[in-house]
């Protein structure tokens, strides 16, 4: 279970987990952020992947992760199971994010949620002037392939938050090279690639 | 020492030559699920490696139906290498250099446990027929007073394929601190209608050989070899997939050029079953593998626990790790996923791996990576959660 250096957007999630906690990562590919929270933080962390190849190199990795979808498997778990549920880069691929949200947050006692922000300037400019469905580096897909159905901006998913009662205990914004940016929410709804969440139930 | 018992099938007693044996159930004999108090009683068990100095590196492996514990060296009967020897061995996934390998013949089979050959101590005649049915609850409970015997506290892993997975659910169910980590493969929590039917089939031809004669066939020097044999031939075809069955005879014919217009086996699908079953009866009991049966048809782990799996790991310390195969049909991935659908709502550290292969339910027992890679990552994490470090 060696870890080797993170996705700095995956560092920073890890960053908010307490150590010897437990916690559990939606969608959680090759397993990185898996294995960084186990070595390193002693965190009792369980995955969920739809790819079943995904999986099989993750338990083969020593990592407890089960074959599952976002949208329809979160519901097994009780109340209460983990400290964290952790859902990186995937929100905008489920079908239902606010009930997948939702699951989340009577789970975990917390979510963390990180997305892609499509009010982005790059995307905003690419649309309005390009007359072109935005491609940047962290929506690389074309309209047709992407598994992206439903991008929201960081202003979006604060909206939903409210409307959800959803308390947001810290919001993270990235510029696009992933380092954090500290400025008025309009602007940062700009100038922010993507976006790191920590809710709780309020 | 073991008159009391029985006198052995020589069966029995080459096996029980070649590992070791425990009479339990002498002070206190085994309260089985029918009610009935069995005991004295054998445990016959085969064992790996040594035992390390804090007693936490035993690994139990279960045996399924037809098997036995000879896991890792040439069967005393057959001569043919062990059936998990890609498996178990030096230098393999579980290698006794590192852990204490544990297999014992389940209680009701016919290398050395007791079973319905076995003579009641009631009556000093043999059980035959009138053997308690044992469930899969009573072959765990039979190898926990083994494991107490040989002053084992608990297990590292606990790990079986199809019956043996049942009894890995079993364990982790019913001994949750004694069980640190469990493989159930190719299994299910429960027995299936579809998977009761064949049992079914098997035993009616077993009961409906002249020469089992209600059971009793060990009097009359007769063995329902042909029951047995057709019981086997049956069973065998579950094991296997449709494509395994393609692929290695297709239509072909057997040391013949044409259709022989007759009743011989001419294809050669047919001259493989014949074989498999008539090398069975050489190994295998006819009483033991109605009562074996009967366990498995009996098997309904929820059924124990107001109807609702999840109950049955309520809490559990244990971590788990699942494995099913595409093309098994006898225990199909989907009997797998509900068992890690109760795990996940009994919040348990659960990993679960479907295998590509199309080899059906025998799958398990064969040389298949994808299993060996899974196995040795989830035993390499729970090593290190349970202090034995990363080891080789």
């Amino acid at each position: 279970m060696s870890a080797t250096p993170i996705r700095v957007d995956l560092q920073l999630i890890a960053d908010m987990v307490e150590s010897k906690t437990r916690a559990l990562d939606v969608g959680c590919g090759d397993g990185s952020l898996l294995a960084y929270l186990a070595s390193f933080k002693r965190v009792d962390a369980r995955g969920m992947e739809l790819s079943q190849a995904g999986v099989n190199a993750c338990v083969a990795n020593g990592l407890s992760v089960i074959q599952g979808d976002a949208d329809t498997d979160l519901g097994d778990y009780p109340n209460d199971a983990f400290d964290y549920v952790i859902l990186s880069q995937t929100l905008q691929a489920t079908r239902e994010p606010r009930e997948v949200l939702r699951q989340m947050l009577r789970v975990g006692k917390r979510a963390i949620v990180s997305f892609p922000n499509f009010a982005h300037w790059q995307v905003r400019l690419r649309l309005v002037f390009g007359g072109r469905m935005p491609q940047t580096v962290s929506l690389p897909y074309k309209w047709y392939d992407t598994p992206n159905i439903h991008l929201c901006s960081i202003d979006d998913f604060r909206a939903l938050c409210r409307d959800m009662g959803v308390h947001v205990e810290r919001a993270i914004v990235l510029n696009s090279k992933s380092h954090p940016i500290h400025m008025p929410p309009l602007l940062a709804n700009l100038i922010g690639e993507q976006a790191v969440f920590m809710l709780r139930r309020d | 020492m073991s008159v009391e018992l029985d006198d052995l099938t020589d069966a029995e007693r080459k096996a029980l030559a070649r590992c070791h044996q425990a009479i339990l159930g002498r002070r206190r004999p085994l309260r089985l699920d029918c009610g009935v108090e069995l005991g004295p009683y054998r445990m016959a068990y085969q064992t790996y490696g040594r035992l390390n100095a804090d007693k936490s590196n035993v690994v139990l492996i279960c045996h399924a139906l037809s098997l036995d514990q000879f896991v890792a060296e040439e069967h005393p009967l057959t001569g043919k290498e062990g059936w998990w020897d890609t498996l178990v061995g030096p230098g393999k996934v579980i290698d006794p250099a590192r852990y204490f390998i544990i297999c014992a013949n389940v209680l009701g089979g016919c290398l050395g446990s007791t079973g319905p050959m076995a003579h009641d101590p009631a009556t000093g005649r043999p059980w035959n027929l009138r053997f308690p049915v044992v469930t899969v609850a009573d072959m765990v409970r039979a190898q926990a007073e083994l494991l107490d015997h040989l002053g084992i506290p608990d297990l590292f892993c606990v790990i079986g394929g199809s019956m043996g997975g049942m009894q890995v659910l079993e364990w982790a169910a019913s001994y949750p601190e004694r069980v640190f980590s469990a493989v159930p493969i190719a299994c299910a929590a429960r027995h299936s209608a579809q998977n009761i039917a064949f049992h079914e089939v098997g035993r009616q031809a077993i009961m409906a050989d002249p020469e089992w004669k209600g059971g009793d066939y060990r009097l009359h020097n007769t063995v329902p070899a042909r029951g047995l044999a057709v019981a086997r031939m049956t069973a065998h075809i579950t094991y296997l997939s449709e494509q395994a069955l393609q692929r290695k005879f297709g239509r072909s014919l057997q040391d013949r050029d044409a259709l022989g217009f007759g009743f011989d086996a001419d294809f050669q699908v047919e001259s493989y079953l014949r074989h498999q079953g008539s090398t069975f009866v050489d190994r295998f009991d006819a009483n033991s593998y109605l009562y074996i049966t009967r366990a498995m048809d009996y098997f309904d782990l929820a059924a124990a626990h107001d109807g609702v799996l999840a109950k049955a790991f309520t809490g559990t310390p244990t971590r788990f790790c699942l494995m099913s195969f595409t093309s098994d049909w006898l225990f199909p991935t989907r009997e797998s996923r509900e068992v890690v659908h109760a795990l996940n709502a009994a919040a348990a550290n659960v990993s679960f791996v479907e295998v590509e292969s199309d080899k059906g339910h025998d799958a398990f027992l064969l040389d298949e990576p994808e299993m060996f890679r899974t196995l040795q990552g989830f035993l390499k994490g729970a090593a290190i959660v349970r202090g034995l470090g990363e080891g080789a």
